[in-house]
């Protein structure tokens, strides 16, 4: 259903909407860049512990849930399709078709966060977490403690990008709702889908990382 | 105010070596430096507002010419850089290569002192006692934080790490006594972490071992605690456990479990005696115990001579 | 200051006088002014822990504060230089003032988010006073693993939080920088009209943007492990502290030219301006910008060639750091040519500008001796590093930012100050500056360690040089205090263009109205369209 078209509130140091929608869908790439280069730290911190403790990583890795992590992952990667069709509806001005996608977007991202405090739940009743209630009682310790260390760094590093994500969604969806969006201005919208797909490409580097290492 | 000397003496082979390219590079610099600073006076004096100097632009295409200046101010540094860092990389080629017949001496260091022990079981603490014309080889590591070995008469530094090993070469070319800084931060005294370094002659290097044993020389001590801590249970001639032996073992290549290839030198030993796990030899299993924690590092760099010094047996390949 | 412009409106200063009006403003020249009041601050902090070091080592014995309180001095000093003033220092201020006037703009394009960056600056410093109230940290600026996460017995958490936040502070102007020269350009200013000022700081904004981000994680992971006791950093811990040097490095090499790209271009407008001429070379001039913000992101390992990394890295980086010192020497070159048959003009901005030259060439061609490997396994960790960053950083970047103190501070308070003080001071500073540091080339080279509270005793001589130029430097940097602070009151007003620049912050009234221009600027040709050979013989065409 066509919303009535809402004109784009140009604020007063934009020469016209298009200046505007331009420099915000700027920004969130720039964002999104400095994102890229804050996980890979932690992406470069993995590569250099693995190749000091190869056997440790591939123990550490079959002791995460796989099934519980592939789950995670079709929730994910299902959530970026809503979300995509969220972003179309909203631009050819379908309100109530993009408040539905938004909302299923977040109850996809929460049921992620669910299942993964589930597994983090039981992986520190197993001892699983870094400090000083570890406890693994198998070869090279200090080495499967590191693949944990980064486990819980990374997926929780992740979860909190994706905690703002539902929060950002949720009230985009609420923004919508109200009417606010149209297919002429829905540049909010736009950059939400952006930040959730980032969201999910770093889930999709993540899940093979900690999941499949050494399970073939 | 006490003793300024402008200059320090060159006392290592790699010492005059360095000064000629730091003299190079002195050169270069104030040519450089000199030269655009003094183009930059005479451009302001000759062009300073209201002087009547011609300010007419030439004839001829300036965009040309603009390029041509361009290429020459590119083209020339990027010739003399290029120069120093071939210069610079073959003599730190040359630094970084021991010789064979090198000296080895370990250097364990910690908070805030140096920890010298000869292969022979002579210990020192904050001095160096070495002989003259002889190279030598720093086997290091660090028993907490990171330190680093300078001598500025020898024009050589390196970081000494904990966890590892790092080497240093040098051939000490000079008779004398000098000064050695610690030179990463490594907390309260890291001011205080000095030493120095004696160059002696042969005859006077001889006398001074002679005169200040150890305990016996590194292997020996090494062979004790080889039995002390165990290791003989396993890795003995007479042991029922399936344990790699370890005659002939050392400076040889080694074939890993997970299908690589490692030279069983000084660092593989240390990680075997402490991560044992991350390198087992192929065809066994991982069943030796870590020594972390019971074995300091010093005892280790014995551990490490004793095993150098076992040749192979004539039953072994 | 001035208080109406000349169309009779409001400036942009006396468009609201409340705190409320300054701490909630959108408008990116009060963003700058609240900036530069804080840089200031901080500065002060930084430059009273560095005349407490230069104190201690008049004598070569550690007596006048303990080696814990030395190491501490040492710290702040490096930590508050680096983060709080010299990072900022030319972007947050003129280059929030001065982009939106440059390009023709009403305002950056995230005004919101550029007095949030402010906030997340403050944020971080008041973590960072805090740690210094608690007793301080004792890490050096560099953070090595496992000291910091293992051994120190100081407030290492509390400092890296500090420096955690005001990264995002970066982050946020450098992003905002990008977007504003975009999207932002008035009619007729193409990317090839730029002035160079906008070019440097577009390209410092590359570099705040896409290094940060390494510096923040890193520091977590320093946090955490300390929290913890479980990390990739120690290697008690089965990790590697290498790995820490690596990531750290790859920011803070990075971020040296963060702190030298901004004074470049404004080294730029100001030697345009005096010489009465167009840059020579404007398009070299703009990819070696490009380039060094590019290739300085190749050349991290430089700082390691003695650390344990690999003789072959080391060459690597090696050749890479002589590569990214050609576009620093192609922008000295240029600049002595733009002074070809010129109209020279000698005013305070020219002498800080020609200082800058002087000064960054003696630090940039030190920098050639340390990438060179053999001299550098030498001369590293000893105060020959000490010399030829401060010239870098003290000698080039902070000289600069005096310059452009000096070049604008008519346009932004309306005011004009005196002349010979002004300098005068400029003199003190260049003579002060190099009677402190030159010294410390030789102490390096004779083997004097960095970081060493007390010393022996034949490099007492250099060190009581060094100390008593630091006075006179202490004296460069008070003059233009009390002269300018002065000139709020009692400077003559300096009417829109007193220096006759080209450049559209000059097209408006100083200080300038809050919308920055009655009606938008059209731009119709190259910037610095000076012409010396008809200014011959003029004052400024004032």
């Amino acid at each position: 259903m066509a919303a009535d078209s809402t004109p784009a509130i140009v604020a007063s140091h934009f020469s016209d909407a298009d200046n505007q929608e331009t420099a915000a869908t700027l920004g969130m790439w720039i964002f999104l860049a400095t994102e890229v280069l804050f996980f890979g730290v932690l992406f470069a911190g993995y590569a250099v512990t693995r190749l000091i403790h190869p056997e440790a990583f591939g123990n550490g890795g079959r002791h995460t849930d796989v099934l519980l992590g592939s789950i995670n992952t079709a929730i994910l990667l299902t959530s970026s399709l809503t979300m995509g069709l969220a972003v179309r509806a909203s631009s050819v001005g379908w309100r109530r078709s993009s408040v539905t996608w938004l909302t299923l977007s977040a109850i996809l991202g929460v049921a992620f966060l669910v299942i993964k405090g589930y597994e983090w739940y039981h992986e520190s009743l197993e001892g699983l977490l870094p400090g000083p209630g570890f406890d693994y009682s198998g070869p090279d310790v200090p080495g499967v403690e590191l693949f944990f260390f980064l486990y819980f760094t990374m997926t929780g590093a992740h979860a909190v990008h994706l905690s703002i994500g539902i929060l950002v969604v949720a009230s985009v969806a609420v923004l919508a709702a109200r009417d606010k969006f149209s297919a002429d201005y829905h540049t909010p919208v736009v950059l939400t889908g952006l930040y959730w797909h980032f969201i999910d490409v770093v889930w999709i580097f993540l899940y093979p990382l900690f999941y499949l290492v050494s399970r073939s | 105010m006490s003793g300024f000397e402008p200059f320090i003496a060159e006392a290592s082979a790699a010492a005059g070596r360095t000064d000629a390219l730091l003299l190079a590079l002195t050169i270069i610099s104030v040519l450089v430096v000199g030269g655009i600073s003094l183009t930059i006076v005479v451009f302001a004096v000759r062009w300073h507002a209201g002087s009547r100097a011609s300010r007419q632009r030439a004839r001829g295409s300036v965009p040309n010419r603009g390029r041509m200046a361009e290429a020459l101010w590119i083209g020339i540094p990027l010739l003399v850089f290029l120069g120093i860092f071939v210069w610079a990389a073959v003599l730190y080629h040359q630094m970084r290569s021991p010789a064979a017949d090198a000296l080895t001496i370990d250097v364990v260091a910690k908070q805030w002192m140096w920890k010298i022990q000869h292969r022979d079981g002579q210990r020192e603490i904050n001095e160096l006692h070495v002989p003259v014309g002889r190279p030598i080889e720093l086997v290091m590591t660090s028993q907490d934080v990171i330190h680093s070995f300078f001598v500025p008469a020898f024009r050589i530094k390196q970081d000494v790490l904990p966890g590892r090993y790092t080497t240093l070469s040098f051939t000490p070319t000079r008779v004398g006594q000098y000064q050695l800084f610690c030179a990463e931060f490594c907390g309260t005294s890291h001011s205080q972490m000095r030493g120095t370094v004696i160059v002696m002659t042969p005859s006077e290097f001889s006398d001074w071992l002679a005169a200040n044993p150890g305990e016996g020389s590194l292997a020996a001590q090494g062979e004790a605690l080889f039995r002390r801590f165990g290791c003989s249970g396993c890795h003995g001639a007479s042991s029922s456990v399936h344990a790699p032996k370890l005659e002939g073992l050392y400076g040889h290549p080694v074939a890993l479990a997970n299908g690589s290839q490692v030279t069983a030198d000084a660092r593989y030993i240390r990680d075997s005696i402490l991560l044992p796990v991350s390198q087992v030899t192929a065809g066994y299993t991982p069943i030796m115990p870590s020594f972390k924690g019971q074995v300091s590092e010093e005892d280790i760099l014995k551990l490490v001579a004793y095993i150098r010094s076992l040749a192979a047996t004539e039953s072994q390949p | 200051m001035t208080s109406i412009t000349a169309n009779g409106g409001p400036s942009y200063i006396s468009a609201g006088y409340t705190l409320r009006s300054w701490l909630t403003t959108r408008d990116h020249k009060r963003i700058a002014l609240l900036y530069l009041v804080s840089i200031l601050f901080f500065f002060v902090i930084a430059a009273v822990a560095a005349a407490m070091i230069r104190i201690e080592l008049l004598t070569p014995a550690g007596d006048l504060v303990d080696d814990d309180t030395y190491n501490k001095l040492f710290t702040v000093h490096g930590v508050v230089m680096v983060w709080f003033f010299l990072i900022p220092s030319i972007p947050a201020t003129f280059g929030n003032f001065l982009i939106p006037l440059m390009i023709g703009a009403k305002d950056v394009a995230f005004p919101r988010l550029n007095l949030a960056s402010w906030y997340v600056y403050t944020l971080g410093g008041l973590f960072v006073v805090g740690t210094l109230i608690a007793g301080g940290v004792d890490t050096g600026w560099t953070f090595y693993t496992p000291y910091t996460t293992m051994f120190s017995n100081s407030h290492v958490i509390a400092a890296v939080t500090g420096v955690f936040i005001v990264g995002f502070s970066s982050i946020f102007t450098g992003l905002n920088f990008i977007v504003t020269v975009h999207q932002m350009r008035a009619p007729g200013m193409t990317w090839f009209r730029l002035p160079l000022f906008v070019w440097a700081h577009y390209a410092t904004s590359l570099v705040m943007v896409l290094a940060t981000p390494v510096l923040a994680m890193t520091l977590a992971l320093i946090a955490i492990e300390r929290l913890l006791g479980v990390g990739i950093f120690d290697p008690a811990l089965g990790g590697d502290p290498l790995l820490f040097q690596h990531l750290f490095w790859f920011y803070s090499h990075p971020a040296v030219y963060i702190m030298i790209l901004p004074a470049m271009g404004v080294v730029s407008e100001v030697i345009a301006c005096f010489a009465r001429k167009p840059i020579f070379g404007y398009r070299f001039m703009v990819y070696s910008l490009l380039a060094i913000a590019a290739v300085g992101f190749m050349v991290w390992g430089h700082h390691m060639f003695v650390s344990g990394q690999s003789m072959y890295a080391g060459m690597v980086f090696s050749l890479l750091s002589f590569l990214v010192a050609i576009p620093s020497a192609i922008k000295v070159f240029n600049w002595t040519a733009t002074l070809y048959k010129g109209s020279i003009h000698f005013d305070a901005p020219m002498l800080y500008a020609l200082g800058f030259i002087g000064l960054f060439m003696m630090g940039g061609i030190t920098g050639i001796w340390l990438a060179a490997l053999a001299a550098d396994v030498h001369l590293t960790d000893t105060y020959f590093v000490v010399a030829h960053f401060h010239y870098i950083m003290v000698g080039g970047a902070v000289m600069a930012f005096f310059a452009a103190l000096h070049f604008w501070w008519p346009k932004v308070t309306g005011r004009l100050y005196p002349d010979g003080w002004a300098r005068a001071g400029a003199i003190v500073m260049f003579v002060g500056f190099n009677l402190t540091f030159f010294p410390q080339y030789i102490a390096g080279f004779l083997g004097m360690p960095r970081r060493y509270h007390a010393y022996p005793d034949e490099f007492q001589v250099l060190n009581v040089l060094s100390s008593g130029g630091a006075v006179v430097l202490g004296v460069g940097y008070l003059l233009p205090l009390l002269y300018l602070g002065w000139s709020l009151r009692r400077g003559r007003l300096a009417g829109a263009n007193p220096w006759g620049a080209t450049g559209l912050e000059w097209q408006t009234p100083s200080p300038p109205p809050p919308d920055n221009f009655a009606s938008p600027p059209r731009v119709e040709g190259p910037p610095y369209a000076y012409h010396a050979e008809q200014a011959a013989g003029d004052s400024h065409g004032r």
